[in-house]
């Protein structure tokens, strides 16, 4: 690891104003951070640590919505909002390993976007607000390709919204070693629509699977997914875990099981 | 450098570290607990897994600044102050839960943070749980066994 300098502001101001001064980074969970850095694939001079920040941490619900702080950690999600969001506690209980998810949090997930990210999945499915020190960015408008975001450098994610779903589900595939998702598939029934998001498949990173969620919103059955064409294999990501036409053909798979997860 | 303060195994500590210190590095090479074993540089393994503030931490995802004020537990914590080993530690070696024993710290950590959150756990959620825990030599099964004899020892 390169050396750096750590400094641990108390508000989100503050942190915005160490974010501007240098080549800074902000430090989350480290759960992602940490193990780039003892790779040398990064080399800030600052990393602004989240860790005393006031009010990035904890879960809201009311009035038709799900607000979680950024700094929230998975672990807390998948407690907490077990009885509240099934979808959203599962999905959070399945990342990694305890260890991870005990650090690791949403905000880190999301700021980050790997292409095989669980969160992402449940953010674009679900149509989430993405809520910064500085504005309100719709999940449409916030994933913008493999590890690229609508965030500026020295924005701060402070919370992410999600409006509460009539059903929602999420079917992961996991790659074994990694235990990130190879493919991954959320469904949600909102009000009047049905929204389909599908993580680990492609190039683009997560994506909206629009054919899916048309066929859904006239039928909402695993046999309507039946029916479809899987989405086009040269799109998707090909390497040594699976291939393009493999990671098709499982969009379709979990998308079905994540439909008759809905009930 | 930056001044730190933490509990370790009970013991008060304070030192000057670089922030780029890993907590796995300050407990190994500043402290001497070498108990706390680094089995990979991907945060797979968790052969470093300790307890921070009650909570199974990797040690070596971790910097020893963000410890700063936080009780740690490491493996040397586990066994009585003489020596004598825990009811998890007795209950590798009863079952035969390990051979080259480089796992066996994190494994011992993981087990007893999976047991105080659920004392009675299934063959299956013991699985679930040990995820994050790579052994190269058991094939799991003795460990299985050996966190399951510890939940029964423990009631
Ligand atoms: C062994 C292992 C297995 C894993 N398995 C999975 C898995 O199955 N599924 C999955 O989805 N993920 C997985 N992860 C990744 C994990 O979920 C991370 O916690 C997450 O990707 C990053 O969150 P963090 O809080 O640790 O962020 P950090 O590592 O601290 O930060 C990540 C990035 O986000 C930026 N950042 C962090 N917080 C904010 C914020 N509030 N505003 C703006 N920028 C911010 C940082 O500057 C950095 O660039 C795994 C990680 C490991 C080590
Ligand atoms: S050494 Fe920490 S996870 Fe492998
Ligand atoms: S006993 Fe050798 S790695 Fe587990």
């Amino acid at each position: 690891m390169y050396a750096f300098e750590f400094v641990k502001p108390k508000t989100v101001e503050e942190a915005v104003a160490a974010l501007r001064e240098g080549e800074a980074k902000v430090l989350a969970g480290g759960q992602t951070l940490i193990p780039t850095l003892k790779q040398r694939l990064a080399a800030p001079e600052k990393l602004v640590s989240l860790a005393g920040v006031e009010g990035l941490r904890g879960i809201r619900t009311g009035d038709g919505v799900v607000e979680i702080g950024a700094g929230t950690t998975h672990a807390v999600i998948a407690r907490e909002l077990a009885g509240a969001v099934p979808a959203l506690a599962a999905l959070a209980g399945d990342i990694g390993d305890p260890a991870v998810r005990n650090r690791g949090t949403i905000g880190g997930s999301l700021a980050n976007n790997d292409p095989s990210a669980d969160w992402p999945a449940a953010v674009l499915g679900l149509g989430a607000t993405v809520v910064t020190d500085r504005r309100e960015i719709a999940a449409d408008d916030f994933f913008q390709g493999l590890f690229t975001t609508a965030l500026e450098e020295d924005e701060i994610i402070t919370a992410v919204r999600f409006p509460m779903p009539k059903t929602a589900a999420y079917a992961k595939f996991d790659q074994p070693a990694s235990r990130f998702a190879l493919v991954g598939v959320f469904v949600a029934r909102l009000d009047g629509n049905v929204r389909v998001a599908v993580t680990g498949a492609s190039e683009n990173g997560v994506f909206r699977w629009q054919a899916a969620e048309a066929a859904l919103g006239a039928d909402f059955a695993p046999a309507a997914v039946e029916a479809l064409a899987p989405p086009p294999a040269e799109e998707m990501i090909s390497d040594l875990h699976g291939a393009g036409d493999y990671r098709a053909h499982l969009v379709k798979v979990m998308t079905k099981r994540a439909v008759a997860a809905c009930g | 450098m930056v001044e730190i303060s933490m509990t370790v195994n009970g013991k008060p500590v304070t030192a000057q570290v670089e922030p780029r210190t890993l907590l796995v590095t300050f407990l190994r090479e500043h402290l001497g607990l070498t108990g706390t074993h680094v089995g990979c540089d991907t945060s797979q393994c968790g052969a470093c897994n300790v307890h921070v503030n009650g909570m199974l931490a990797k040690s070596c995802t971790m910097l020893a600044v963000e410890a700063d004020g936080a009780e740690i537990v490491t493996i040397e914590g586990m066994a009585a102050p003489d020596g004598t080993l825990g009811v998890i530690q007795q209950a590798f070696q009863d079952h035969h839960g390990l051979q080259c024993g480089f796992c066996t710290p994190g494994m011992v950590m993981s087990a007893a943070a999976l047991l105080r959150e659920n004392p009675d756990p299934s063959e299956e959620e013991i699985r679930a749980f040990l995820e994050g825990n790579l052994c190269r030599c058991t094939g799991y099964h003795n460990i299985v066994k050996a966190v399951r004899a510890a939940a029964e020892a423990m009631g």
